[in-house]
């Protein structure tokens, strides 16, 4: 039991990573209907630049993070206004195409500047510590991770529900001509889904590497499982993302734990494909997800 | 209700009449057998003094190209998203190995039945293709991105079954692949055919270029008949194509299948060619040099398939044949892999924005424009071939 715990709660955290990119996803593709597949290469550039500046720059933890996020919301931002705001009209395989030419840029320029040694995870306290309570280890990686992303949630909720600007977001995703006709901005719209995406993606890549103790750049590959993540809540649904995001954590991290024991009939490594095959499962049987409209694009 | 498409198609002898006049049909004959001598001549030369590091270039370009080609088929002409082909090149490959592997010698050997190469490589396309028809059905129940995330599924099943499935893959140590052979002439050695020695770089060249144009050759004239009418339908407006008779299931189907069949070929000459693949080949990177490649080269396009296949597979061989590069990146070097990966990405989003037609795009377009002008000068002749120009899309 102590076992299945320990693994639910390392599940429950990844799973929060997750539900922080999927967050992304889900703001961008709710402004503007696009996929951003370079979501896991913002990350990626995010814990690379927290990384730099805390062991080349030797800033503190705190400020590396915010600098951090200020890159890559400037690398969404300018991505939006100058391509993306371009692509509007243009069929998905298009816009779907141009965010992996963008993926590509921005993973090979990290490979170009870093080498391809790993670096050295970024924590703002020894990357190990933690306590036991009944035998379970609580990493403080792992308490810090679900804080954190509960603490964001709670402050995208109440951005979204009671501010303007997040109004607006919101009335964008419903209905855009009527927005435009009640004189909202959708520029400023699509830039601030853009900002928040990346910043969110940031986050989740600073503590996905604290996870891994390390960054190399195979880090934004994670950002794909995102995916499962928001189809699995259904993708136009922020809250969707987030329980998307931890059912997928604790799939993954519960076959993770589990798969040993039938390795003679399943083979190693079945909790890489778990998200996927769940993923499709959903697709199958509910393609608009748990939290998701019913405007799914089917024939 | 298919009455006024089959019209078109098939009453070649109204066409000329209507489409040009005879002087510049003429012209643009002279100059298509022009090229066709062009590349024959070029073909030739370079087989007669190419060495083998060049063989070896050109070699994985060519069969690059046929994967492109069958990525075209599918997301270009038929406009079906996909990150799935270095998954139905893995199928092709490991069914070539399957078929074409030597008998295992101990029980931990992966298996294999030792056929000859001329039943082999069909069987790679065929397999593939069945593994294509297995899938289509629920991948094309799909739209848009969804079905480019569950062919990004694809490449990680993908990815475990390699790696557990060992009886056929070898597992993490991977399995050595076929080599073609007529008779007893293995193409890994030198052979003289009628009297005329061909280095091992030679015979694969000519084995790759046929597969290569017959391909080529099969996909052009598919996508001017009724089939490839539909797909290009289908890619520019499902709803318009229903109504015009297409049945969507079937012609989704149909480009699923053929690409997994071309994928499949080129897997097996893939992986026959470099002899070795590690299982970890098979993945997201290379689906997305394809999905470059046909950007790049020209979506909907023969000649963009395997012009793109040039630049985005060649250029990094060329570059590293020159040793112009580091072999790695880091410490301010970058290595020829990722400058071609820059390269690449930047072209994609440079392409879409504004050529989407891809070089083979800016070709016609200028193409066009001479045309134009030349119509101006002759006074007349409706310019009819313009509408062969691909829609700002695919």
């Amino acid at each position: 039991m102590a076992y299945f715990i320990q693994i639910a709660f390392a599940g429950v955290a990844l799973g929060c990573i997750y539900a922080l990119i999927g967050m992304g996803f889900s703001i961008i593709y709710k402004a503007s209907e696009v996929i951003n597949f370079a979501q896991g290469e913002i990350l990626l550039v995010g814990a690379y630049i927290v990384s730099s500046l805390v062991f080349d720059w030797h800033l503190n933890f705190m400020l590396a993070v915010v600098g951090g996020v200020i890159v890559t919301v400037l690398i969404g931002l300018l991505f939006e206004r100058l391509v993306l705001r371009r692509m509007i009209g243009r069929p998905v395989f298009s816009i779907l195409m141009i965010t992996i030419g963008l993926d590509t840029i921005l993973r090979t320029a990290v490979t170009v500047k870093a080498g391809s040694n790993p670096l050295s995870a970024p924590a703002p306290y020894t990357i190990t510590d933690g306590f036991n309570i009944a035998g379970i280890h609580f990493g403080a990686n792992d308490l810090l991770t679900i804080l954190v992303t509960a603490i964001l949630c709670a402050l995208l909720y109440y951005f979204f529900q009671y501010t303007r600007y997040g109004l607006a977001m919101r009335a964008t995703a419903l209905d855009q001509e009527a927005a435009l006709v009640v004189g909202i901005n959708i520029r400023t719209v699509y830039a601030l889904a853009w900002g928040i995406a990346a910043a969110v993606a940031t986050v989740g890549g600073v503590f996905l590497a604290m996870g891994a103790f390390s960054i190399d750049i195979t880090l934004g590959g994670a950002a794909l499982l995102a995916f499962p993540a928001i189809i699995l809540g259904g993708v136009d649904s922020i809250a969707g993302a987030v329980v998307g995001g931890i059912i997928i954590g604790l799939v993954q991290d519960l076959t993770a734990g589990y798969e040993s024991h039938v390795a003679n009939v399943l083979g190693a490594g079945i909790h890489q494909i778990t998200p996927y095959l769940v993923m499709i499962l959903v697709l199958l049987i509910r393609p608009y997800g748990l939290f998701g409209t019913r405007k799914v694009e089917r024939i | 209700m298919s009455a006024s498409p089959k019209a078109s198609a098939t009453s070649p002898a109204a066409r000329p009449s209507t489409v040009a006049p005879p002087s510049r049909l003429l012209r643009s004959r002279a100059s298509r057998w022009i090229a066709a001598i062009l590349i024959v001549a070029v073909a030739l030369i370079f087989f007669s003094v190419g060495n083998d590091d060049w063989f070896t270039i050109v070699n994985y370009t060519l069969i690059a190209a046929i994967a492109s080609l069958s990525l075209n088929v599918l997301s270009g002409y038929t406009g079906q998203i996909s990150l799935g082909i270095a998954f139905f090149m893995a199928i092709g490959a490991y069914a070539a190995a399957f078929f074409g592997g030597a008998a295992p010698s101990s029980p931990l050997d992966p298996l294999g039945l030792a056929l000859p190469f001329i039943i082999w490589l069909p069987a790679a396309g065929i397999v593939t293709a069945l593994a294509g028809a297995l899938i289509g059905p629920t991948a094309l129940r799909l739209k848009g991105f969804y079905l480019g995330i569950v062919t990004l599924a694809l490449i990680f099943i993908g990815q475990y079954l390699f790696l557990n499935v060992r009886g056929i893959t070898g597992g993490p140590q991977g399995r050595t692949f076929p080599v073609p052979a007529l008779g007893g002439a293995t193409f890994d050695q030198q052979n003289s055919y009628f009297g005329l020695a061909l280095t091992s770089g030679q015979q694969f060249f000519l084995l790759n270029l046929i597969v290569l144009a017959l391909a080529s050759f099969f996909v052009y004239n598919l996508m001017r008949s009724r089939a490839g009418r539909a797909f290009q339908a289908v890619r520019d407006n499902e709803t318009g194509a229903t109504i015009m008779g297409v049945n969507l299931f079937e012609v989704k189907m149909g480009a699923f299948i053929l690409s997994s069949f071309l994928a499949g070929i080129a897997g097996a000459l893939y992986a026959s060619y470099s002899r070795y693949v590690a299982p970890d080949y098979w993945g997201l990177t290379l689906s997305i040099q394809f999905v470059a490649a046909i950007i790049i080269g020209g979506v909907a396009s023969v000649w963009g398939s395997i012009l793109g296949a040039a630049f985005v597979f060649g250029l990094p061989l060329v570059i590293d044949h020159f040793n112009w590069l580091p072999v790695a990146s880091g410490a301010g070097g970058i290595s020829s892999a990722d400058l071609n990966a820059l390269l690449y990405g930047l072209l994609i989003v440079v392409f879409l924005l504004f050529e989407p037609g891809g070089v083979i795009g800016l070709v016609r377009r200028g193409q066009a424009l001479t045309r134009k002008f030349n119509t101006h000068k002759d006074e007349g002749g409706e310019t009819a071939e313009i509408t062969d120009l691909p829609a700002d899309q695919a």
